[in-house]
């Protein structure tokens, strides 16, 4: 499909409002059904004709990760639970010392990693549990594109860990707190938002560093165009995109701005299949920005509310939102 | 932001008596509840619904700045905390008996979702007073703990002589003569002496006025329950530069004062690079400062090298338009502090 965005348009008529009741931490959607995580408890699915709100478990919900298929949360309960589109929702594993669990991964083959503390663990669908011990509280847990491979961001750099070898893991080292981490589509590169306003990546052939600095914030929110020509991110007042296109990466270039505001851009989500980032600001406002020529389409008009979820449906014709304060919707771009 | 939620840092060497003030806080019905973050989770009975166990996790920030340090576990923890933000009122963070108090309150400045979320309101230290002289001898923690202070809790009083008692106020106000001091058995304190302090609030800088030990308190050593806000004053002995400075071998505090008006393009930078050399060695610093032709009061505070300031309010009339500054810290090096500060002077 061709989005045509018309400047002069908005899209608060296509949008369908949810009662959330309660500050939304992510929103995916698991095909038709839109899963908006809740930062307690609940996780509420809404479809094309009923919403339901399914309980995961009775405390705070601390990390998320989605595949299309299922949503898999952590939380402070110790447990990693998988919530489906048909409403069930499952225990697949319990940390037995009840540390909360606040980073997940979601892998190939239904695969599922997870966090507590400095223990990372693997559990693949048959059911079979790894675990790495790292030197320091995980910050972020991403699988490789391909193979079976899980990246385990930590202070002083990243661990790859191939939890099917016996080997030990890999590092990569770069002194600091070391947060999300995401892989390049192609798996050349492996970037990391730090505990300072910077990415760090290394382009992993070599282990070249790559340096990406001057945000005003920590970045919370990083994607990937569909191509895997951008990583999209907030983190400034502005949506900030650092070029992939070439063999180096973003060495020695500077990133596109685009999308300016008088807010922090904190969520950012790119379409499925074109080069469109949906970006979600501190004060409530949802831009479509489309990166061929910059041009901005209001897809929520800012209220003070913060945007803390945003996320596509697998054909980009649904955008579903959410803000801190509980506000949460789905954007029909059909 | 008006609603950010209240943390309360609870240190104290080993054996102080942090887990009885803990579950002292925690008991009263107050009607207030709280999300507690404790060090070895699980070793002791704490009745509280929202309890973490933390693990101290120290980083350095890289910004170039040694004594920069955070705790990591607890920027997660009160994410993770704030996903139940209705849950609780405050959070109290216990720290072991052996931590630097630094790096949690760094935490909440360095960081911006923690800072925007929550604000610091005091660190209250316990001290245990049969062991306290000898901990300070032997234990630069101890030492650290007391500097850094808000609130002190003398606790154990009951174990020590009169004349130890007052020894050991001596000592503490030595080290940091401008905390609140209260005098303690099994850490029995009012609630509102230990929490809702807003001693990192710059609204709430009123006077950097250090206490002294005055005759009077020796006869009133008794009284663990009396508030200690009321500083005793005698006229401080002033120095030729105005400065005032007491000190503990390494440890001291340094107070300088001064009625000309300062220039703001002078002590900013003088400032900055102070705190950008010294601070490692500078726990706290405070100031009330009176700028030239600025008809508003300039209020900062700042721990090691992190600096925090605002316009605080216009000077009143009648009110003596003095700047004063307060410095906390091992070794300082008090001649260049007063010609610096001498230099900013018009």
């Amino acid at each position: 499909m061709t989005l045509r965005l018309n400047e002069d348009q908005t899209l608060e008529a296509r949008t369908r409002p949810v009662s959330a009741a309660g500050p939304v931490v992510a929103a995916h959607f698991l095909g038709a059904t839109a899963a908006f995580v809740l930062g307690e408890e609940a996780v509420l699915l809404v479809s094309a004709h009923e919403e339901r709100r399914v309980a995961t478990r009775a405390g705070g919900i601390l990390a998320v990760a989605a595949d299309g298929q299922g949503v898999v949360t952590g939380g402070d309960d110790g447990n990693v639970v998988m919530t489906r589109a048909d409403a069930t929702s499952v225990v697949v594993a319990r940390d037995s010392a009840r540390r909360w669990i606040d980073r997940v991964a979601i892998g190939p083959k239904g695969a599922v990693a997870w966090a507590a503390g400095k223990s990372a663990f693997v559990m693949t669908a048959d059911g079979t549990r790894r675990a790495l011990e790292v030197p320091s509280s995980i910050g972020g847990l991403a699988f490789a594109p391909k193979g079976f491979r899980l990246a385990v961001a930590h202070y002083n750099g990243v661990s790859l860990w191939y939890p099917q070898a016996t080997s030990a893991p890999q590092t990569l080292a770069w002194k600091g707190s070391h947060l999300k981490v995401t892989w390049s589509k192609d798996a050349r590169f492996l970037i990391t938002a730090m505990q300072e306003p910077a990415l760090h990546g290394w382009r992993l052939a070599d282990r070249t560093d790559l340096r990406m600095s001057g945000y005003k914030t920590k970045v919370r929110s990083l994607d990937w165009t569909a191509n895997g020509d951008w990583l999209a991110t907030g983190g400034a007042d502005q949506l900030v995109l650092w070029p992939f296109q070439g063999k180096d990466g973003p060495m020695a270039r500077s990133p596109r701005l685009l999308a300016s505001a008088p807010a922090a851009a904190l969520e950012v989500a790119c379409h499925p299949k074109e080069e469109l980032i949906a970006v979600g600001y501190a004060h409530g406002l949802v831009l479509l920005v489309r990166i061929k020529d910059g041009a901005e389409l209001i897809a929520r008009r800012p209220d003070d509310q913060a945007v803390s979820a945003l996320g596509w449906n697998a054909e980009g014709t649904l955008l579903a939102f959410g803000t801190e304060a509980g506000a949460a919707g789905i954007i029909d771009l059909r | 932001m008006t609603d950010r939620i209240p943390v309360t840092v609870l240190t104290g060497y080993l054996g102080a008596g942090k887990t009885t003030l803990l579950n002292r806080i925690l008991s009263e019905p107050h009607g207030r509840k709280f999300a507690v973050i404790v060090n070895e989770f699980g070793q002791i009975g704490i009745d509280n619904d929202l309890i973490v166990g933390a693990d101290e996790e120290i980083f350095e920030m890289n910004n170039g700045c040694l004594c920069c340090t955070v705790r990591g576990d607890l920027i997660r923890i009160i994410e993770g905390l704030l996903r139940r933000a209705g849950r609780f009122d405050a959070i109290i963070v216990e720290t072991t008996g052996l931590a630097d108090p630094a790096p949690v309150a760094q935490t909440f400045f360095v960081d911006e979702i923690v800072g925007r979320k929550t604000k610091l309101d005091a660190v209250v230290t316990v001290a245990d007073a049969q062991w306290l002289e000898r901990q300070l001898h032997e234990a630069p923690e101890a030492k650290n703990q007391i500097a850094f202070a808000d609130v002190i809790l003398l606790n154990k009083t009951d174990l020590v002589s009169a004349a130890s008692l007052r020894g050991l106020e001596e000592r503490l106000r030595a080290l940091n003569p401008y905390a609140t001091l209260h005098k303690t058995q099994r850490c029995h304190v009012a609630l509102d002496a230990v929490l809702g302090r807003n001693a990192f609030d710059l609204d709430r800088i009123l006077d950097l006025e250090p206490a002294f030990l005055g005759p009077a308190d020796a006869h009133h050593d008794h009284d663990e329950d009396h508030d200690h806000d009321d500083h005793h004053r005698p006229d401080p002995t002033r120095g030729p530069g105005g400065l005032v400075h007491h000190h503990d071998e390494d440890m001291r505090s340094i107070a300088l004062a001064t009625e000309r008006p300062l220039d703001p393009d002078k002590f900013f930078p003088w400032v900055q690079d102070l705190v950008a050399k010294d601070g490692p060695n500078i726990l706290r610093s405070k100031g009330i400062l009176a700028f030239k032709d600025d008809p508003e009061r300039f209020v900062f505070q700042g721990v090691h090298m992190i600096l925090d300031g605002d316009h605080q309010r216009a000077w009143r009339d009648g009110e003596k338009r003095e700047s004063r500054i307060v410095f906390i810290g091992r070794e300082l090096p008090e001649e260049r502090i007063r010609d610096g500060f001498a230099a900013c002077q018009t």
